[in-house]
């Protein structure tokens, strides 16, 4: 309504003899403002943290003597960055997550592609329902989902092993040294396959009709109009997907804390993040948790960027 | 236009329809296979809500003793209920409020001034326009739980660690929400429009409030949803800042419940899990309400033609 209201006025102004448009000091310094009261704040709570990190991380903490002196804080240069580039409890949660989101990042996203395009295809009902299903994960907090797949895990609890003891089979052992991992992989794939396949599905949804008449036309298949058409034109989406779950698995760390309590196998340094957060309040050692953080964020940007950079490249831009 | 898009889509799925029932067999073969698919899927993802919602209803001692798919002699949720906000002074009453605070709040300010910001950046031809967004898509990219560590040293130096300023501001701050808002604003609030209104003498914040948001809502709301459950769903950001059991968001106070079961405290099972049902119940609403204005967003694209 509004809309049309403004329109109308357009139209009519343009009738009329137009009035060339004021540019006045005003006019100049309203972006400013715009953008000034997100600006402050953007640069108190993101920009200021990160380089206060770098700050701290250039610190250490040193005790004198026997160690019962009061600590004193020392620069210590590139030093923290050396202790982690030499670190083995770094590395190990690094492992983990690089082998992680190998396997866990491109099976979340086939599969979101693949009810994505399910559910943008013609063969198939019920897709309102089937939307709402697969996105209901999304509203249960990843602090929530965690307790309840742990309770799946959990021997005492879990339904899944009661079905296999009913059947006289062995259970998996979910909380077990190599199977946790893929338990906390699941845990992702449950709560953010129906995510990415909504970001797919929007971009589907945007594709052009007539493309897919006249693919019809020339005799293509659904498989053929699935793969020549749909995923080329939702690459861009795909590659959003893919970019926000390296970094969401780079940080990864609700999940192996609430499986702690109930598994003997996750260290204080299963993760990067999970290392960061113990050595600064676990051990109080801010310094090297600052350094520990900034390296993780410099590995994420890399991963993110390197993919953006290759994947860019591919498709030709 | 986008009225002849669905008109088209509309009949590319007729003819569709019509030569699945000429050509027979092998695309209803595909039909049943991918439906088989679909239904699997669906259960993987309904299953451990099921499981919630049956455990809600159990006494611990059935929460243990029975199988988990399928309800307990017992009704016992209203029980559970009364346990559950009255245990420990209703702490769960507590952090439920403050769930609430924080994502209510941080969110709806959180929309403004990032679709502000956005409108700005997509309107106006200004210096240090690009750099501007460069910082914005840059910190997209930075893992938040980075960030945390490094704020909560600032905010103790500040003084404001353990109190709700300390969740509540950083969580204000969208990066993702000012590059939606710009994306769709270039796209939706036509250049004309804002020149007629000033024409019309109005002041540039009438314009923004009055004709911009109105063209970006379905923007808005997304950025308010998307906010909204990020905040309610945040559990690194409380625990890092905050100490007092009585500032807790639910992630927060559900997972310290979560490390004191067992033992003498078996019965704090059956309170995270309904608790957790609980928590559940307000993002639900929410995500429904999101779908809904995801369609209406789809149309409004097609207003500016």
């Amino acid at each position: 309504m509004a809309l049309e209201n403004t329109l109308s006025s357009v139209s009519s102004i343009r009738l009329s003899k137009q009035k060339p448009p004021r540019q006045s000091a005003r006019l100049a310094a309203t972006p400013y403002l715009f953008v000034l009261p997100f600006g402050i704040l953007f640069l108190l709570f993101f920009v200021l943290p990160v380089g206060y990190a770098i700050y701290q991380s250039l610190f250490r903490s040193q005790r004198s003597g026997l160690g019962l002196g009061p600590a004193t804080i020392a620069f210590n240069g590139l030093g923290n960055y050396g202790d982690v580039i030499h670190d083995p409890k770094f590395y190990e949660g690094i492992g983990h997550v690089l082998l992680y989101g190998v396997v866990q990042v491109p099976v979340m996203l086939c599969f979101a592609l693949i009810l994505a395009l399910l559910l943008d295809s013609t063969i198939v009902r019920f897709k309102a329902f089937f939307r709402l299903a697969f996105f209901l994960p999304y509203a249960i907090p990843g602090i929530v989902a965690a307790l309840l797949w742990g309770y799946f895990y959990d021997p005492e609890l879990s339904p899944i092993v009661a079905i296999f003891n009913a059947l006289h089979l062995n259970a998996p052992n979910f909380l077990g040294p190599q199977d946790i991992l893929w338990s906390i992989a699941n845990i992702a794939t449950w709560a953010w396959t129906g995510y990415n396949m909504l970001i797919i599905f929007a971009a589907l949804q945007a594709i052009s009709p007539e493309l897919y008449e006249a693919a019809r036309m020339d005799g293509g298949s659904g498989w053929h109009i699935a793969w020549y058409i749909k995923i080329p034109l939702v690459a861009p989406a795909l590659i959003l997907t893919c970019v926000f779950s390296i970094i969401g698995t780079a940080q990864l760390f609700n999940e192996p804390v609430v499986l702690t309590p109930i598994s003997n196998n996750i260290s204080t340094s299963y993760t990067p993040n999970l290392y960061a957060y113990y050595t600064a309040f676990g051990t109080n050692n801010y310094y090297y948790a600052a350094a520990l953080a900034v390296v993780l964020a410099v590995v994420t940007a890399i991963l993110s960027f390197g993919f953006l950079r290759v994947t860019q490249r591919q498709a030709g831009v | 236009m986008s009225q002849t898009a669905s008109i088209a889509r509309a009949r590319v799925k007729e003819q569709a329809i019509v030569k699945a029932s000429h050509t027979g067999q092998p695309i209803k073969l595909s039909g049943i296979i991918a439906m088989i698919f679909l239904f699997i899927s669906t259960i993987y993802f309904i299953v451990p809500f099921l499981w919630l919602l049956i455990s809600s209803t159990k006494s611990t001692g059935d929460l243990f003793g029975t199988f988990g798919l399928w309800f307990a002699p017992s009704f016992n949720l209203f029980a559970n209920l009364q346990q559950l906000f009255t245990y420990d002074n209703s702490v769960y009453l507590q952090w439920l409020l403050n769930s609430l605070i924080y994502a209510g709040i941080g969110s709806i300010i959180a929309m403004f001034l990032s679709s502000l910001a956005g409108y700005a950046l997509a309107k106006y031809v200004f210096r240090g326009r690009d750099f501007i967004f460069s910082c914005v898509l840059g910190a997209i990219l930075v893992p938040t739980t980075a960030l945390a560590l490094p704020l909560y040293l600032l905010m103790s130096k500040w003084g404001l660690t353990n109190t709700y300023w300390s969740v509540l501001l950083p969580s204000i701050v969208s990066p993702f929400g000012v590059y939606l808002s710009r994306i769709y604003a270039s796209a939706s609030v036509p250049d004309e429009l804002i020149e007629a209104a000033r024409i019309d003498g109005a002041g540039e914040m009438n314009i923004f409030v009055t004709i911009a948001m109105r063209l970006m809502t379905p923007a808005l709301v997304t950025v308010l949803l998307f906010q909204f459950v990020a905040i309610w769903n945040n559990y690194f950001l409380p625990l890092v800042m905050l100490s007092n059991e009585r500032l807790f968001p639910i992630t927060l106070g559900l997972q310290t419940w979560n490390v004191t079961t067992g033992g003498v405290n078996k019965f704090l099972y059956t309170q995270i899990v309904t608790g957790a049902l609980i928590s559940s119940i307000p993002l639900i609403i929410g995500c429904i309400l999101l779908q809904r204005f995801w369609k209406g967003g789809l149309g409004v694209g097609g207003v500016k033609n």
